[in-house]
């Protein structure tokens, strides 16, 4: 089958064939999230100064059966859209930056099984057990030897043995990697195979062993745990993805990644919103018949806020369109839109929370205030460098030979 | 018109096979062609055929074969005589 097929079929069953979750369901879905938040937020000040995983969080997630909606309901998920799991996504932030990221990255691997795999008897009943057991999924796809965080390209390869195969790769960053139930790992698709001829292969926790090589100490994002590993593992080739990397890449990676981190950093930008609001609001107790002067920046900052909010909103609307058009998922107006999604939310989460300690002042400078923006600033540092803006406006500047933007409002 | 596009390919995209042996239906992805190849190779057809793709033909399966990039000329130039 072509990828076009495939695809067209992965788009025609998520959109038409079965019904998926109803809208009860995913508000309860969303409902429950924002009970789990404010356990993350309870959390989320040890979680920060210790570098630890959020472990209460990930307990609640699976307790609640969070970690599986995004699969099929013919592979026994609950099929969710993707704007809740974004919204989701959002509501975690809110209490807890690292533990919505690492909620996100989940979703991001779970999703190229969803596209990809469908058809594929073992990766199919992969899923059922993700449902099922509530397993958490991470991804090795950087490498250390000079590949660094370019992920279309491997050293490591697949080496063949018999119907198993075996699987070296060398200083991976692998968030929560010694935490997650199974890793989404990357590699040449033969030791000889060119860089970019990639395969990704799915180990369960029991496949392989890790060795830590870095450990994790960061300005934000503390808790996901992105350690430094030395990955090996064996496992029957049946789980190495049929389809190519490559594909994988662009047509499941790339609109789920920037759409889940652009609302992990949304529900950054809307706490740091809620704290500068909390402190306006105390303000103006204070002094009964004026209007305090941060109030005005307050105004500014929620059409700020409005405005990343469309951004997202927008690009999820767009991807929700394409699934089903195979023609649209593979364009290039669709690769151009999804890169300028990621830069442009990943610049406003910065700034929003920047516009908010000017509401705030010291109260939001200091670490120990209800209106403190520390921990929000810190966290929100890492959205530029999260496969740096530069690599990705580079990617889309490569286009700009042919390129030419749709004008509608419409499409 | 498929001679032209078989002559552009030979010089633009990067095929790292000899594009006589690929058929007109061949899939070029498979072939080998990049998404930094399609780049060039769109601009060399622009440029050959005087015509201009527009946002929403820019997808894979317009470039996929030489057929379907025949096709995708041709549309193009029904639609803009």
């Amino acid at each position: 089958m072509t990828t076009l097929a495939r695809l067209a079929e992965a788009g025609y069953q998520l959109t038409s064939e079965t019904s998926g979750a109803s809208a009860e369901a995913q508000k309860a879905m969303v409902a429950t999230a924002r009970k789990i938040a404010k356990l993350a937020a309870e959390h989320a000040a040890d979680v920060d100064a210790k570098s630890r995983f959020p472990h209460e969080v990930f307990e609640a997630l699976k307790q609640e059966r969070l970690l599986g909606i995004m699969i099929p309901a013919a592979h026994g998920g609950e099929q969710a859209s993707h704007s809740t799991i974004s919204e989701i996504c959002a509501v975690l932030a809110q209490g807890c930056a690292s533990s919505a990221m690492i909620y996100a990255m989940h979703q991001i691997k779970v999703s190229s099984l969803v596209v990809h795999c469908g058809d594929d008897p073992w990766h199919g009943s992969f899923m059922a057990r993700i449902a099922r057991e509530q397993l958490l999924l991470a991804s090795a796809t950087t490498e250390g030897g000079g590949v660094g965080g370019d992920l279309r390209s491997s050293i490591c390869g697949v080496v063949r043995e018999g119907d198993d195969f075996t699987l070296d790769k060398e200083g991976c960053l692998i968030s929560y990697g010694a935490q997650a139930d199974a890793i989404l790992i990357t590699s040449r698709r033969t030791p000889e195979a060119p860089p970019s001829d990639q395969v990704m292969s799915v180990l369960t926790s029991d496949q392989y062993r890790l060795e830590r090589s870095a450990a994790w100490d960061t300005m934000g994002m503390r808790g996901t745990c992105s350690d430094n590993f030395t990955f090996s593992g064996r496992a029957p080739a049946a789980q190495i993805i049929p389809v190519p990397f490559a594909e994988i890449a662009a047509q499941s990676m790339l609109p789920n990644a920037h759409l889940l981190w652009a609302s992990v950093w949304y529900g950054i930008a809307a706490e740091a919103v809620a704290r500068a609001e909390g402190f306006v609001r105390s303000e103006a107790r204070k002094r009964p018949g004026s209007t305090p002067p941060s109030a005005l920046r307050l105004a500014e900052l929620l059409a700020r806020l409005q405005q990343f909010k469309a951004l997202v909103v927008a690009g999820l609307d767009r991807y929700e369109r394409a699934r089903s058009d195979a023609d649209e998922l593979s364009s290039m107006g669709f690769v151009v839109a999804m890169n300028s999604i990621k830069v442009v939310a990943s610049q406003s989460v910065g700034e929003i929370v920047m516009q908010a300690f000017l509401i705030c002042g010291i109260q939001g400078y200091r670490n120990d205030s209800p209106a403190s923006l520390a921990r929000l600033m810190r966290d929100a540092l890492s959205a530029p460098i999260m496969i740096n803006n530069d690599r990705i406006l580079g990617n889309t500047s490569n286009l700009l030979a042919v390129y030419k933007h749709d004008p509608s409002l419409s499409r | 018109m498929k001679t032209r596009i078989r002559e552009i390919l030979k010089t633009t995209g990067k095929l790292p096979v000899d594009v006589a042996t690929l058929g007109d239906e061949a899939d070029l992805y498979n072939a080998g062609l990049t998404s930094f190849g399609t780049v060039e190779l769109m601009m060399a057809l622009e440029d050959a055929f005087e015509v201009e793709f527009p946002d929403n033909m820019m997808n894979r399966r317009n470039f996929a074969s030489i057929a379907a990039i025949e096709a995708a000329i041709r549309t193009i130039q029904s639609e803009h005589v």
